[in-house]
């Protein structure tokens, strides 16, 4: 039972592990996207429509299907879903200077209304009686394992039986923290974050860091989505199932100070505490209802510690949430 | 440096942005105007393509679906369309001075249900034992306390400690959430609705059940105008909001004013709770409020923190929040379509500010020349 609530845990953690990751490099250029949640909405819905897509002109036969493309269509999909979603943000408030939390409520708005409309639109054409559309083939190839996971046991069980996208999330958190702290890239970034006027005055260009870490970060996020639909949920969307895991995504770049790798750490704790109340024996369901504050009360008691301790290393980037104009100086 | 890039550093930029704050009053609404304009136009032909009706047909069914048969005397559906504004205005208003005084109150989903909540605790536990004022009374007084407690809590931590207030009340929603259902689950025995309660409900004033709410919503527009404008707790707010430092310097006490103002800010949106549970649903559960606390933040920023702006802004967003539905109702689509534009509509609002702060110089032959 052990290894199972640990795989659960660690598939739980892996949209979060998406989305943190996706708003830690966002956050390091100094903007606050809000609008993660409903990016992570676009992500998944684009990938559903691209692999509904898909599925269909395959005639819905899996043996027509081409593996590749089976995974490669959907994943697309989610990262340009996402991507334009960041790039609207983006233009809005390092080109317009628009305020920033407003901005991303409004694309969180938008993001979750075109996921639920997308997502009902596509129930209404398939007809189908159930609220919710099952794309359980493209589901299939994803869910491809390694193939020695099951000669190892426990231990296999919980390293290796996860699909690809769980360890792209894991490798990509790891990339991120490298290049955020070993490249020059990473250094002109956080500079970026921190003070972009003297970013700007040493010849780095802000403009084209803040969007292109907006766009990185939020096609990141977007795969979150994605994993959520076709690996979680075994390929069912049904409208606001994703539900609140944007807001904890956000929620977990505080719980991981900043830091891709701790965001690794961070979300499976997360997704330990969102899975806890399952396995805790004799929980009647009401008292279900009050576990699930955990994870909630848990990143707020170290919002508080992090902000008593006020250490140098674990601060948000100092220029974060405020709009660079130059001439403004 | 190779010869290509100096030659490109010294190359002029064909325009450079400027930062103003000459422009009238009334230039900057009829960019304002014409920005809705624009917007409610893109939302027909968006609407139009999407459901295959004709342009004109959807804004027809726009109207019908907000307003009713209003030129026929019948006035149900307005009313229900003022007594959403009610609600959806109050929140505004609640997170009005918070954000004045840069205070991101993320929090008033959380603290409308906990307002919402003492309400239906009152109306469930008391309501057969106190006297119909009392009850309503008691009920008035727990909601504001309820909602003030919700909002006070994060707002302890950022007078001590500067804690990210954004977050910690983002946060503060999802417990509210929480302890909601549980008490709902406790109070509907298992099957997740608590069935309408008849006490302690507010009055019907000549057949309209959402007279009061509305009542409320104005008094609460005027009264937040006023404590904004012209009392001196609103100017501290607004110093405070300008920059700390200026704050302390004339001797204003920054974490007094952070903890009141954020008091005031919970109670209010307690308020809205009640509005909700005594006078509208009569009941709860953790959809009361629907989201209506984010959509509350964007409208207290586009309001620019102007209570009566904030009426005009909700207007509209409901408007179209209603509206839109019923256009794909009326072609069976979801209704989160309306979702959709109230999105774009927002932004294409939050974009439209920057021709109003800023101008756009191009590069002239005479400056390239001097």
């Amino acid at each position: 039972m052990i290894v199972q609530f640990i795989c659960r845990a660690i598939m739980l953690s892996v949209p979060l592990l998406y989305g943190s990751t996706g708003e830690i490099i966002t956050e390091k250029s100094g903007h606050l996207n809000l609008g993660i949640p409903g990016i992570m909405y676009t992500g998944a819905i684009s990938g559903v429509v691209g692999a509904f897509l898909y599925e269909n002109a395959c005639g819905n036969n899996a043996d027509n299907m081409n593996p590749f493309l089976a995974i490669a269509i959907p994943f697309l999909c989610a990262v340009l879903g996402a991507m334009l979603m960041g790039l609207i943000y983006s233009f809005l408030t390092v080109t317009l200077h628009a305020n920033q939390n407003v901005t991303g409520l409004a694309i969180t708005t938008l993001g979750i209304g075109l996921g639920n409309f997308l997502g009902a639109s596509l129930v209404n054409i398939t007809k189908s009686e159930l609220p919710s559309i099952a794309l359980t083939k493209t589901s299939a190839f994803f869910a491809a394992k390694l193939p020695f996971a099951d000669d190892l046991g426990w231990f296999g069980e919980i390293v290796f039986s996860h699909d690809f996208l769980t360890y792209l999330a894991i490798a990509i958190a790891i990339i991120a923290s490298i290049v955020l702290n070993r490249t020059r890239v990473g250094l002109n970034l956080r500079s970026v974050g921190e003070n972009p006027a003297t970013a700007d005055a040493a010849g780095i260009n802000v403009i084209k860091y803040r969007y292109l870490a907006t766009c990185i970060g939020s096609a990141v996020a977007g795969l979150g989505g994605l994993q959520y639909v076709i690996s979680y949920a075994s390929g069912v969307w049904s409208n606001d199932a994703f539900g609140d895991r944007g807001w904890m995504a956000i929620a977990l770049v505080i719980f991981a100070l900043w830091k891709p790798s701790m965001a690794i750490l961070g979300s499976f704790v997360f997704g330990a505490l969102c899975n806890a109340n399952n396995y805790i024996q004799g929980l009647g369901t009401e008292t279900q209802e009050l576990f699930k504050m955990l994870p909630y009360i848990v990143t707020i008691v170290v919002l508080i510690i992090t902000s008593m301790r006020k250490k140098r290393e674990h601060q948000p980037p100092a220029s974060l949430g405020i709009n660079y104009f130059r001439e403004e100086r | 440096m190779t010869k290509s890039a100096e030659i490109k550093t010294h190359r002029e930029p064909f325009f450079h942005v400027v930062k103003r704050d000459d422009m009238p009053t009334y230039m900057a609404w009829l960019i304002r105007v014409i920005t809705i304009a624009v917007a409610f136009i893109i939302v027909g032909i968006l609407s139009s393509v999407v459901t295959g009706k004709p342009f004109i047909e959807t804004y027809d069914i726009m109207f019908q679906g907000v307003f009713g048969r209003i030129f026929e005397g019948r006035t149900t559906m307005l009313w229900k369309y003022l007594q959403e504004i009610a609600v959806l205005l109050v929140l505004a208003l609640a997170l009005t001075p918070a954000f004045k005084m840069k205070f991101w109150n993320c929090g008033a989903e959380g603290q409308a249900l906990m307002g919402g909540l003492a309400s239906i605790v009152c109306m469930i536990e008391l309501g057969d034992k106190l006297p119909y004022p009392v009850l309503v009374a008691v009920i008035a007084v727990t909601s504001i306390l309820a909602g003030a407690v919700w909002g006070v809590i994060p707002a302890l931590f950022k007078a001590w400690f500067n804690t990210n207030e954004t977050l910690f009340t983002l946060m503060m929603n999802y417990i509210a959430t929480q302890i909601i259902k549980y008490y709902v689950y406790i109070k509907g025995g298992g099957s997740n609705v608590i069935n309408p309660v008849s006490y302690g409900n507010f009055p019907a004033v000549g057949m309209n059940d959402y007279f009061v709410n509305i009542m409320i919503a104005i008094f609460a527009t005027v009264l937040m105008f006023v404590y904004l404008k012209y009392s001196k707790q609103g100017y501290e707010i607004s110093v405070v909001g300008e920059s700390q430092n200026t704050a302390r310097y004339i001797g204003i006490n920054v974490k007094k004013v952070i903890i009141r103002t954020m008091l005031i800010s919970g109670a209010v949106c307690g308020v809205a709770g009640m509005m909700l549970v005594a006078g509208k649903d009569h009941s709860i559960n953790q959809n009361t409020v629907g989201g209506q606390g984010f959509t509350a933040i964007l409208m207290s920023w586009l309001g620019q923190f102007n209570p009566f702006i904030m009426v005009f802004m909700t207007a509209i967003v409901v408007f179209l929040r209603i509206g839109v539905a019923k256009v794909a109702d009326a072609s069976y689509l979801n209704s989160s379509f309306s979702e959709i534009m109230v999105g774009i509509v927002i932004l294409m609002l939050v974009g439209c500010e920057f021709f109003i702060n800023y101008s756009i110089k191009f590069r002239s032959k005479k400056e390239a020349n001097l």
